[in-house]
């Protein structure tokens, strides 16, 4: 660790939550502190959190929108338990926000916003700036309304957009407080409004008015200005990434190394719609972008795509993937390759579109009609998407089947630095059309894989045609005889099975092989497992971590893994489904612990279910 | 060295497949799968190069029953497979075979963005007016009053008539044919084959077991000359055994009134000549039932861009701009810091 700056008090990891009405860009002030933090050499995790209306009335509770960024010089592995800072840009912010603000921690409010009617939206009967009501935490009220409006007063804009300039105000006068540089946002900022020069010097002057703020500023109680020395990161180059971003890269990689042209069909769908977004942004690239007219549409045109000799895919979350389900259904009748994108979110039917959740492991994993076995993967966090996204497309493509890539409404959004991938180092794995006709039919398998030869429309002597009728094992045609019925039932299920053959084994990410009790994670729970374990085993307790990125079929060998532990333990953003399966194929006497308020587990909360199982 | 070889002169014959057909024996199913045979066998396209996709019904067992490449899929859902089998692979010959049930019903939804979207293909609508496959329900195109197993008492729903839908859709070719007249056929198809964009053409086609002589009132032999009116591009609109009767705009009124050629002194020159690109008139000729006479042959042709060839302008455009597309270089695009050794 470097030595401190001087005025400064070193910070070994520090959790800033930015509120305010969601017109007020914090998403976008969010981004920019990520990116200045990741430039200073932190390690990060950042979790967006905003509401399902697009422009929510003005200072309502329900219109506020949050971003948390958790930083440290050491490794970070979730977004923060509890933030040390809440910047509240309203009154909403400051009651939606305060209850999770650790007990002496700094809220910096925007007083100006602290009208009589907007404390009357937010619920308040007194300004709670005023009643020491807020005795516990630090405060510093400051009226960033005003202060903004000064700052950019020489720009002749309108009061509307003087007041959109809020957000760089603040993010000015955190950056001062964190020791972050101001460049990349100036740069941004410049390039973003090159059309309305005036728009990106209003934004600039902002900025640094905060920034300037913080430095002559009277500071309260005994907050001071902080630095957050560099954290000990792998060495190469770095930028920061979402799951979505991962995920497209992923997919455009997996495809270029089976050499095979990209289909992708969606439907737009809160979580999932910004992968239809940049993948459209990326048609320079051997890849066509679909927006169907429904969910169905969208996974038939996928379909059709891969009978064609593409490989077709498709994305949505919860509710469209059932839409999607009797398509599903064709594709593993039709033994085409198809890849399935499912961002999870929060509940049945509409649910809560813009929270997370785990709910759908049993929906991809069992969810339709007849015998119907498929391939599902999981995304663990935002950088692990591109390695799913190529795995995914391996699979689909050697095995002629359905995979559902199961990632969730945090991994998708959420932002962490991701150490850039060499392309180069990448395994190829062409995809082989059938060409020679002799001896063909459709449904000829290799007898490795099981897999069937994919014969693409346009070879000569090749014609043939398939549907979802069940097909003769030995001609392909169709076929009602029972015992053909049952044969090619028993196919499909040991063709699925099979794969647990050509995947990794099953590691464990901290601990024992064996032990006391092992935390059984998939998807985004693995941040705070993580740490979580990492604080327990510090105390010395016994505790593993295994997380699964093959939901199905399981690694081959964590049964006799599993089996070695005394208890395991399964958290899940949900009631329990991971668990199910996991009792069903091993008969183990799992426990779970189970979330489903639509945030991520806390890090304390796993730790509390572990001593607590370790007790009992 | 360039050696030209004729390419092989392929017959009817050599676009059945080696499946047995098990339509009902009687179906009109039959007579259109000789006319679509024929039709292919006439225009040349290799087999190796032609896809039938289809969704389910009587009529979607029609792929299994040419020699092309075929995809028999879910209700409904065809439109949505060819546009994607179109999207992979837009030299592909696509024709999608559909029936009343799962076009206008199931479907419908599929058909709207298809003919919207003007994705290039055939799509042929076997219009029976019953569900057949599932026993003999009515359908969306059964008329009012249809005794059904689902409705004893009959139904009461007023029928959507498909034509009207396609071309409320924007489809840019619109035909109708009629299975036993198997003269017409192949040449309606042709020019729906010839036709760049989604070309929609709806063929009555008689259930034998369901809904047995539903269109005869047009169809007969001993009718059809004069409760059917056959269009060309360019002709006038005369019909009937005698070819002396006639369609005009009846004066001083928006709709189409039937003629008698001498009859008034009306003339040749009085009746209507059609225009195939003219969408008002196309929606007359679609809506016009008996006593009326029915309109067959190509209604509305009227081509315009592709679905498939725009996206094509598209891709090219972004490729002459950044001809190597490098992910490398995609992920390195923004900010990008490098962490040393420490």
């Amino acid at each position: 660790m470097e030595g401190s700056i001087a005025g400064r008090e070193n910070l070994d990891a520090v959790v800033v939550r930015f509120a305010g009405d969601s017109g007020d860009g914090l998403q976008l002030t969010g981004s920019h502190f990520t990116l200045a933090t990741a430039l200073a050499g932190n390690d990060l995790a950042t979790f967006p959190d905003f509401p399902a209306e697009i422009r929510a009335p003005a200072g309502t509770t329900y219109g506020v929108s949050a971003f948390q960024i958790n930083f440290g010089a050491r490794e970070i592995r979730t977004a923060g338990d509890q933030p040390d800072v809440l910047v509240a840009l309203n009154p909403a912010a400051l009651i939606t926000n305060i209850g999770n603000l650790r007990l002496g921690g700094l809220v910096i409010a925007d007083s100006g916003a602290f009208s009589d009617r907007n404390l009357k939206k937010a619920g308040y009967e007194a300004n709670p700036l005023e009643d020491h009501s807020l005795d516990a935490y630090q405060v510093w009220p400051i009226d960033v309304s005003k202060l903004t409006l000064e700052a950019v007063k020489e720009f002749g804009l309108t009061q509307k957009e003087a007041l959109r300039c809020k957000n760089m105000w603040t993010l000015g006068l955190v950056y001062w407080l964190y020791n972050r540089e101001r460049d990349a946002s100036v740069k941004w900022l410049k390039t973003k409004f090159a059309k309305r020069p005036e728009i990106a010097e209003a934004n600039i002057a902002a900025l640094n008015a905060g920034h300037a703020f913080g430095e002559t500023a009277e500071l309260p109680g005994d907050v001071h200005a902080y630095a957050v020395p560099e954290a000990e990161i792998a060495p190469g180059e770095y930028r920061t990434v979402t799951g979505t971003d991962a995920l497209a890269w992923g997919l455009v990689a997996g495809t270029q190394l089976a050499d095979i042209k990209l289909v992708f069909c969606s439907y737009p769908i809160t979580p999932a719609s910004s992968l239809l977004h940049i993948l459209a942004g990326l048609r320079q690239f051997d890849l066509t972008t679909f927006q169907a007219e429904d969910e169905i549409a969208a996974a038939c045109a996928a379909i059709g795509a891969s009978y064609a000799g593409s490989l077709g895919i498709t994305s949505s979350s919860g509710p469209g993937v059932a839409l999607k389900t009797e398509a599903i259904g064709l594709a593993i009748s039709t033994e085409l390759p198809l890849i399935v994108v499912d961002a999870q979110r929060a509940g049945p039917s509409t649910g809560l579109p813009t929270k997370t959740e785990q709910s759908d492991l049993l929906q991809a994993v069992w969810g339709r009609n007849g015998d119907s076995p498929l391939v599902v993967l999981a995304a663990s966090a935002p950088g692990d998407c591109f390695e799913v996204g190529i795995e995914a497309v391996r699979l689909a493509t050697k095995y002629m089947t359905p995979v559902i890539v199961l990632t969730d409404g945090y991994i998708v959004n959420a932002a962490e630095p991701w150490l850039l991938p060499d392309l180069e180092t990448l395994e190829p794995f062409p995809v082989h059309h059938r060409e020679d006709a002799e001896g063909f039919h459709p449904y000829l398998r290799d007898p490795e894989t099981l897999a069937r030869n994919w014969a693409k429309p346009g070879t000569p002597g090749l014609e043939h045609r398939i549907g979802g009728i069940e097909k003769d094992y030995d001609s392909g045609h169709i076929s009602y005889d029972p015992a053909n019925h049952q044969r090619m039932t028993d196919v499909r299920a040991a063709k699925i099975r099979g794969i647990a053959q050509d995947i990794p084994e099953q590691t464990v990410d901290q601990g024992n092989e064996g032990g006391k009790l092992a935390l059984v994670g998939w998807g985004s729970t693995y941040g705070p497992i993580s740490r979580a374990v990492v604080n327990l085993r510090a105390e010395g307790l016994d505790v593993s971590h295994i997380h699964l990125r093959h939901i199905w079929p399981m690694p081959r060998n964590l049964g006799e893994l599993l089996a070695g532990y005394d208890q395991v333990l399964v958290p899940e953003m949900n009631t329990g489904q991971l668990i199910q399966v996991l009792r069903a194929e091993y008969l183990i006497p799992a426990e779970g612990l189970n979330k489903v308020n639509g945030l991520p587990f806390k890090i304390a909360e796993i730790e509390q279910a572990v001593r607590g199982q370790l007790e009992s | 060295m360039n050696i030209a070889t004729a390419p092989e002169k392929l017959t009817a014959k050599d676009f059945a497949s080696d499946q047995e057909v098990r339509w009902c024996p009687g179906c009109g199913d039959y007579a259109i799968l000789k006319g679509v045979t024929k039709t292919l066998a006439d225009i040349g396209t290799p087999r190796h190069k032609t896809v039938f996709v289809s969704g389910i019904g009587c009529a979607a067992r029609f792929p299994y029953y040419v020699s092309t490449y075929g995809f028999h899929t879910i209700h409904g859902r065809a439109p949505a497979v060819a546009t994607g089998i179109k999207l992979a692979n837009p030299e592909l010959d696509i024709w999608v075979v559909s029936g009343d049930g799962d076009a206008m019903s199931i479907g419908g939804n599929h058909l709207l963005h298809l003919l919207r979207r003007n994705v290039d293909l055939q799509f042929l609508l076997f219009n029976n007016e019953i569900y057949g496959l599932t026993k003999g329900q009515y359908s969306p195109t059964s008329r009012v009053g249809t005794r059904s197993p689902s409705t004893p008492m009959g139904s009461v729903e007023q029928p959507v008539s498909a034509c009207r839908f396609a071309l409320g859709a924007g489809a840019r070719f619109v035909a109708r044919a009629v299975d036993t007249q198997q003269k017409q056929m192949p040449g309606i198809l042709m020019r729906a084959h010839a036709h760049k964009g989604t070309s929609f053409v709806e063929i009555f086609q008689n259930c034998i077991v369901y809904n047995d002589g539903a269109f005869d009132k047009f169809t007969d032999r001993s009718v059809t000359e004069d409760a059917q009116i056959e269009v060309r591009h360019g002709e006038p609109l005369v019909f009937g055994k005698e070819r002396d009767k006639g369609l005009r705009v009846k004066p001083g009124a928006l709709h189409l009134e039937m003629v008698k050629l001498g009859e008034n002194g009306v003339t040749e020159d009085d009746l209507l000549v059609h225009d195939e690109t003219n969408r008002i008139l196309a929606e007359m000729l679609v809506g016009m039932e008996p006593p009326m006479p029915v309109a067959v042959g190509v209604i509305y042709c009227n081509p315009g861009p592709t679905y498939e060839g725009k996206m094509a302008d598209q891709t090219a455009a972004i490729r002459s701009k950044s001809p190597a597309a490098d992910l490398t270089e995609v992920m390195h695009r923004g900010d990008v810091w490098t962490v040393e050794k420490h």
